[in-house]
């Protein structure tokens, strides 16, 4: 079956040539982007509101892994590398992917390049579950004793999942999972939780108000090891399944139709894709609010460099999240320190107009 | 420019080198950093959140953000030794780093009471090392209060407090507000009745509270395009207070901050609540 989809991909007799292709095309991007990470991880770990000198950098984190060094670092600096700035650049690394792997897999299953997992209610359901912990879920969790920081990302968590839940069960009819019917009853959902966040902020006083609208643009600063430790598992599945589903998805850009009838079991694979996609961006959500823009940017970039086939794709899309998202978070974290700003204002800052000139550029080179 | 700018940075320097033999402390939260300038301590300061704007001699410091939504790093970065935090401070992980790089983290009561007043001088001065000192300054608050209260206002007007943010976005306060509360004290009615917190204004129920006064903050009347603006607002010139045109206007910090200076914003506004 593997093979078959695999052929899927070109179906053009002229090109058809590429079918034996050991390496798709644009293959480059993954290893090239691979070295991006590293070297915006060894950046993320260096730079930062505290002046700390690459060496003790170093020194820090060979002594976070238990091994003795006789360089000497302070015991403030090897806390802000190991447990500040260590953890937010892994998390961002993460959360980016799971934000561009989740764009990949719903562009796929809408076949629209702007769809983004935001549209089957992940986001909007858990900013409801966000905003209710924060502006009437303190004191009542607060009551049964529950007043651990982990409250809200696992509010934030449930209310993502139920929400999608609630959207895939009424888009289905006769065991049929109709993609349009997602997508209208996921508008309709989005739109449900608009009033419900409304009316949230209504009841919410002064300093609820600036927490709801905080935690709506993002941020990375409440990351530490164990919200990674829950989000690489929550990210699994998307990394583990991703070969796998990749040939099927390029089969699937043919129509659902034709896709089933090549043998794509495309009921399960829409439904498996939108859970994935949300057990990733739900936890990425829960953790660190809001952040637009990268789940759109990252896949049209890799589009752009190296066409839509998925085998690609996915890992590009993935890698390239995980570069952006690390840098933005720099970029927000350093450039009006001692003050952060929030990161979801940074990517929609810096990755709307860089869109925009992508697009643009891209129109200029194939002229219709 | 460049030369103000010299000087800002030479007054740092000043700042630090005088600082440098005492403790190195941060302050988030503007009624708190007021009490720390109160006990005498405003050398000690090296950094101060967004809410502090008073007094004016910390204006050089560096500004670490909202008090709620610091950024760990940014904070130790100037290299603190005790933080002096509101109660609402945050986020939690953040003071929790803090705490593990070797900060004192101190917890300031943070309510706008009387009670919360006196409470927060006297935690300021015991973190300061200056129990003495601010026990003492929170009997002083405590006696000048209690003058202030003592006599009977002449008159008891209603009194909304409308929180402006622009003309879009106006709101009154209800009870367990900071508002609330200073009216009461000034010897006022808060005319708004049946919810606690800020409320969006409508102009029917405006007109039904139908108060005697407006008060408003200073730059939240400026927002709104100062008094003028305020009468135009649809309900607002059918009130007592729109026929009279009778618009209080005070600094945000100075009325609602509930810092030392509360007993003044207290006898100011007493002052201008009497026709």
């Amino acid at each position: 079956m593997k093979s078959a989809a695999l052929a899927l991909t070109t179906p053009a007799p002229a090109i058809i040539h590429r079918r034996h292709r050991l390496r798709p095309r644009g293959w480059w991007l993954v290893p090239v982007l691979s070295v991006a990470l590293l070297a915006v991880l060894v950046a993320a770990l260096s730079i930062g509101a505290m002046p700390i000198a690459p060496a003790a950098v170093v020194t820090a984190l060979v002594n976070a892994v238990g091994i003795e060094t006789a360089w000497a670092v302070s015991e403030r600096e090897a806390l802000v590398i190991a447990h500040i700035r260590a953890p937010r650049a892994i998390m961002g690394a993460l959360a980016g992917a799971a934000l561009a792997i989740g764009g990949v897999l719903m562009q796929a299953l809408f076949r629209n390049p702007l769809a983004d997992p935001a549209l089957v209610g992940v986001s909007s359901g858990a900013a409801v579950a966000a905003a209710t912990v924060t502006v009437i879920g303190s004191t009542f969790f607060a009551d049964l004793g529950w007043s651990s920081p982990f409250v809200l990302p696992a509010a934030a968590f449930v209310g993502g999942w139920l929400t999608v839940l609630l959207t895939l069960r009424l888009a289905r009819t006769a065991g049929h999972t109709r993609i349009e019917q997602v997508l209208l009853a996921g508008i309709a959902i989005n739109a449900l939780a608009g009033a419900a966040i409304g009316l949230l902020m209504l009841i919410a006083d002064d300093a609820q108000l600036r927490e709801v609208a905080f935690w709506s643009f993002g941020s990375l600063g409440r990351a530490d090891w164990t919200s990674i430790a829950w989000l690489a598992v929550a990210l699994l599945p998307a990394l583990a399944l991703y070969r796998l589903v990749a040939p099927w998805l390029n089969a699937l850009l043919l129509g659902e139709g034709e896709a089933a009838l090549l043998g794509v079991p495309v009921e399960r694979i829409k439904r498996g894709a939108i859970i994935v996609t949300c057990l990733a961006v739900g936890a990425t959500v829960a953790f660190t609010g809001l952040i637009g823009f990268v789940g759109l940017v990252a896949p049209h970039i890799v589009r752009l460099l190296a066409g839509p086939d998925h085998r690609v794709l996915l890992p590009a899309a993935g890698l390239l999240g995980a570069v952006l998202l690390p840098l933005a978070d720099l970029f927000a974290r350093t450039v009006a320190a001692p003050v952060e700003l929030p990161i979801g204002l940074v990517t929609a800052l810096l990755g709307a107009p860089f869109f925009l000139f992508l697009l643009l550029r891209e129109r200029r080179e194939v002229p219709r | 420019m460049k030369i103000s700018k010299w000087m800002m940075a030479l007054g740092v320097v000043a700042v630090a080198a005088a600082a440098s033999a005492q403790t190195r402390v941060v302050c988030l939260g503007g009624a708190i950093t007021e009490t720390v300038w109160a006990l005498g301590r405003g050398d000690a300061v090296v950094a101060v959140d967004d809410s502090s704007v008073y007094p004016p001699g910390h204006a050089a410091l560096p500004r670490v953000g909202y008090y709620r939504m610091v950024s760990a790093e940014g904070l130790l970065s100037v290299n603190p030794e005790l933080v002096l935090a509101h109660e609402q401070s945050g986020p939690p992980e953040v003071m929790e780093q803090l705490m593990a790089a070797g900060v004192r983290v101190v917890r300031i009561p943070s309510s706008a009471t009387v009670t919360g007043l006196l409470a927060r001088v006297r935690a300021v001065g015991e973190a300061l090392g200056r129990s003495e000192a601010g026990a003492a300054l929170a009997a002083s608050l405590e006696a000048d209060l209690a003058a202030i209260t003592a006599a009977a206002p002449s008159s008891t007007p209603r009194v909304v407090f409308v929180f402006a943010r622009g003309a879009g976005t106006l709101q009154v306060s209800g009870f367990g507000t900071a508002a609330d509360e200073i009216i009461r004290l000034a010897g006022g009615v808060n005319a708004i009745e049946g919810f606690s917190g800020y409320r969006p204004l409508t102009a029917e129920a405006l007109v039904a509270a139908n108060p005697d006064v407006i008060l408003a903050t200073t730059s939240g009347l400026g927002s709104i395009g100062g008094p003028d603006a305020l009468w135009s607002i649809p309900g607002v010139a059918a009130t007592q207070a729109g026929e009279h045109r009778r618009v209080v206007a005070m600094d945000d910090l100075y009325l609602l901050g509930f810092g030392p200076r509360l007993p003044a914003a207290i006898a100011e506004l007493r002052e201008a609540l009497t026709p």
